[in-house]
């Protein structure tokens, strides 16, 4: 066992962590605090720590921060669900409104890598129809990025983390082949498929960041099943073991456990660097341009907590919509039990999916949904039991007594944007930094409403084609989240641009999932990765032109472009 | 309940490739658990161990897993859960607030404190929790509903699937790296998994079991 990964950094003299090895380290470049680096990003999840890497690979100077530990894999990730509760951002927040989001391991990570290190690895694309919500489907609002660019982008976000997935994906648009061959099915993704086609509806093994023959220091996946409380084998193709490497060999310096707490700004309104706490002090790093990349809760807490006299409201709020317009995705589930021994633990937990809702329009409520199989382990399981059923004592022990017989679709549903759900600062309570919490209030929409019960009878129909008895429904649950800097057409209903850029500031750029401004039936990883590929291509367009720290104003990139076609 | 993993222990693994290092240091430490409280006082530590035997009934014949302990060394070690609700104190004032309470409502009800009413009178009064129907003002106007179904639930029943016992009991396979898993398929059982007993094959299954 090497030190104790919490207590301090171990990106500093020279070295990183090279996560890929038992006690491994790479030389890494590093940066003086007074002297201006080009780029600051503060988080390393699917977006800071793709941007990370790639802006450092195409010739940038970057300093990332993560308020979270640098982990080995390999030494360091046991086979157990309550350790590793380590992963996620577990600080202080507050919970409100008339359904409450719960926090931790649905929607948050705290270490290098975001929590792309415990993530389900689903990796899907948007219906190319969502980029244009509005004026395509008739409801939420459009984004500014057209879908055949951003097909290219998907495909280089699947080649960069070796996406293992079937030859021929069922729905949407003609896509490349998946770079590695889909993994096998089990019990779970096998009764998936037969509820599938009773039903009459397609499915597919699910596209996983997970490689299934060896890849670099990867070995293939060995089905160990415990991918959501990160990955042991570093079969998983987090950002912890692509991107990040990538960038500190890349010359990027990335440091951890180092919590960025305000953004501060210059004479001129343009941002000027980051202020830090690292190893008990607070530090401040200068910068030509920043790149928020906390996700829908840090993102505009950030934002928030930089307000100063000249941007009383915090940065890049003009448009007074940082930190509203929250999304989660609604996570329902049905449950039932099986004759035979499904033993629901074993492989990734979602192996095959159904995206039949996400292609079909003849339904009479707007947002769309898939459904995948699904393996928890046995506190998840049992905490299923206790929100669901409210089961305890003697009825309880019994019902967990047929963990092994348990068979469950789950949904990944749209909801929709609601300037009421959002993200404040508590004007009370503050974290162990000092700083002020955030206070998240939540309210699902009729419309989200209806989508969720649509979704719960279709699930509880294919466990019914399948025999499945003793079923019952998890109507509560929620997970990733979206939105609190939406991107838009202009400044008026929006944070940012096309290219992430925010409109009232245009050296701040934010990059992560709080820039949707709608969330889609799919998991949001490969999209956020996506966005920010291409917004590495579009900083790197911008800088030959001489327009990044000042935005050209003839241009304002995204209205232009042709609707999803 | 009838023992459906005859002879299967989780532990039995411990040495074997489903275990690496860190996984048997995590489970040790869990294991070594100090049964003392560090945060209740022993009068709430009373209190709060005859609710774990309610939540969470354990049978005479093995020993028992100290669900009470694990409740003490969270709120004094974490790691914390990351938010809470808006009409909830934080983890440690809710749970001294809740004891309190029960044992308000015990003592108004039965004229003892709840360790000493009936297991009966004691599901009772949880279910009146669960239930939202408690309101003594030793609640300080934490809602009793909220605080049974996200602090007591949740705290005690996670302590108790996340201990070695209770996965023999429910015939989980464990840690399982860098090993994993081979056979995926429906009824399929890697040869390191448990063994379910069906009715005559008992003696195969705890045949199996002691070869994991």
């Amino acid at each position: 066992m090497s030190d104790d990964p919490f207590a301090t950094p171990r990106a500093k003299n020279g070295r990183a962590p090279d996560a890929r090895r038992v006690g491994g380290w790479l030389p890494m470049r590093e940066y003086p605090e007074t002297e201006p680096v080009d780029f600051v990003i503060v988080g390393t999840g699917a977006g800071g720590g793709t941007l990370t890497g790639r802006l450092a690979e195409l010739g940038f100077s970057v300093v990332a921060f993560d308020a979270g530990p640098w982990f080995r894999p390999l030494e360091e990730f046991a086979s157990d669900e309550t350790e590793q509760n380590k992963l996620y951002w577990n600080d202080r927040r507050v919970t409100g409104g008339e359904n409450p989001l719960i926090m931790g391991g649905n929607n948050s990570g705290k270490a290098v890598g975001g929590s792309t290190v415990h993530y389900a690895m689903v990796s899907l694309r948007f219906r190319p129809e969502w980029f244009k919500s509005r004026s395509r489907l008739g409801y939420a609002v459009d984004w500014p990025l057209d879908w055949r660019e951003m097909w290219d982008y998907y495909a280089q976000a699947e080649q960069a983390l070796k996406i293992a997935g079937p030859v021929s994906y069922p729905w949407g648009p003609k896509r490349p082949r998946y770079p590695y061959r889909a993994h096998e099915l089990n019990a779970p993704a096998e009764l998936l498929a037969r509820g599938a086609e009773a039903l009459g509806y397609r499915w597919s093994p699910t596209p996983l960041a997970t490689v299934s023959a060896p890849h670099g220091l990867s070995p293939p996946c060995v089905y160990r099943g415990f991918c959501r409380f990160g990955c042991s084998t570093n079969a998983k193709q987090s950002q912890l073991v692509t991107f990040i490497p990538r960038a500190v060999e890349a010359g990027a310096e990335i440091r951890d456990l180092a919590m960025v707490g305000r953004i501060e700004t210059g004479n001129d309104g343009l941002v000027t660097g980051v202020h830090y706490f690292r190893e008990g002090r607070w530090g401040f790093q200068a910068a030509r341009n920043v790149i928020v990349a906390g996700y829908a809760i840090e993102t505009p807490r950030l934002l928030l907590l930089s307000a100063n006299d000249r941007y009383p409201d915090g940065l890049a709020n003009s448009s007074g919509l940082v930190g509203r317009n929250l999304m989660t995705q609604s996570n329902q589930a049905v449950w039932g039990l099986m004759e035979q021994e499904v033993r629901w633990n074993k492989g990734p937990p979602s192996l095959a999916l159904t995206e039949h809702w996400n292609y079909e329009d003849r339904k009479d409520f707007p947002g769309y949904y898939c459904w995948m199989s699904q393996g928890p382990l046995p506190v998840e399981w049992a905490n299923t039991l206790i929100g669901s059923r409210g089961l305890w004592g003697e009825r309880l022990r019994q019902q967990m007594a047929h963990y092994n017989h348990q068979v469950g679709l789950k949904m990944v549903g749209e909801m929709l944007p609601d300037e009421a759900n959002r993200v404040e600062l508590d004007d009370k309570e503050v974290d162990q930094y000092g700083l002020p919490v955030s206070r998240i209030t939540y309210r699902w929409g009729e419309d989200d409403k209806r989508l969720i019960n649509h979704a719960l009878d279709q699930m509880q129909m294919s466990l019914e084609a399948i025999n499945a008895t003793d079923i019952f429904r998890q109507d509560n649950d929620t997970n990733h989240l979206a939105g609190t800097a939406r991107m838009g057409f202009d400044a008026r209903s929006s944070v940012v641009d096309a290219d992430c850029r925010s409109w009232d500031i245009p050296n701040l750029w934010i990059c992560d999932g709080s820039v949707f401004p709608t969330t889609g039936g799919v998991n949001p990883s490969l999209t956020i990765t996506a966005i920010a590929l291409r917004t590495a291509d579009r900083i790197a367009a911008l800088a030959a032109r001489g327009e990044l720290a000042r935005r050209h104003r003839s241009v304002t990139v995204g209205a232009g472009h042709a609707l999803a076609g | 309940m009838t023992d459906r993993f005859p002879g299967y222990d989780v532990l039995s693994k411990r040495h074997s490739p489903s275990w690496n290092e860190v996984t048997r240091q995590v489970v040790n430490r869990r294991l070594a658990v100090p049964r003392e409280p560090r945060y209740f006082t022993w009068d709430e530590f009373v209190t709060l161990d005859a609710i774990c035997d309610r939540i969470v009934p354990q049978p005479d014949h093995r020993p028992k897993v100290p669900l009470a302990a694990y409740v003490d060394a969270r709120l004094v070690e974490g790691p914390g859960d990351g938010y809470r609700f808006a009409n909830l104190p934080e983890a440690a004032d809710a749970w001294r607030q809740g004891l309190a309470a029960l044992d308000a409502e015990a003592q108004a009800a039965h004229g003892v404190p709840f360790h000493r009413i009936s297991p009966h009178a004691q599901d009772r009064l949880l279910t009146q929790a669960q239930n939202g129907e408690l309101n003594n003002p030793a609640w300080g106007g934490m809602p009793a509903r909220m605080f049974f179904e996200h602090r007591v639930l949740p705290d005690i029943v996670h302590s108790y699937y996340a201990h070695p016992t209770a996965w023999s009991e429910i015939g989980f396979g464990g840690p399982a790296s860098p090993r994993g898993y081979v056979r995926m398929q429906l009824d399929r059982r890697d040869p390191w998994e448990a063994a379910e007993a069906y009715p005559g094959h008992e003696d195969r299954a705890r045949r199996q079991n002691r070869h994991v």
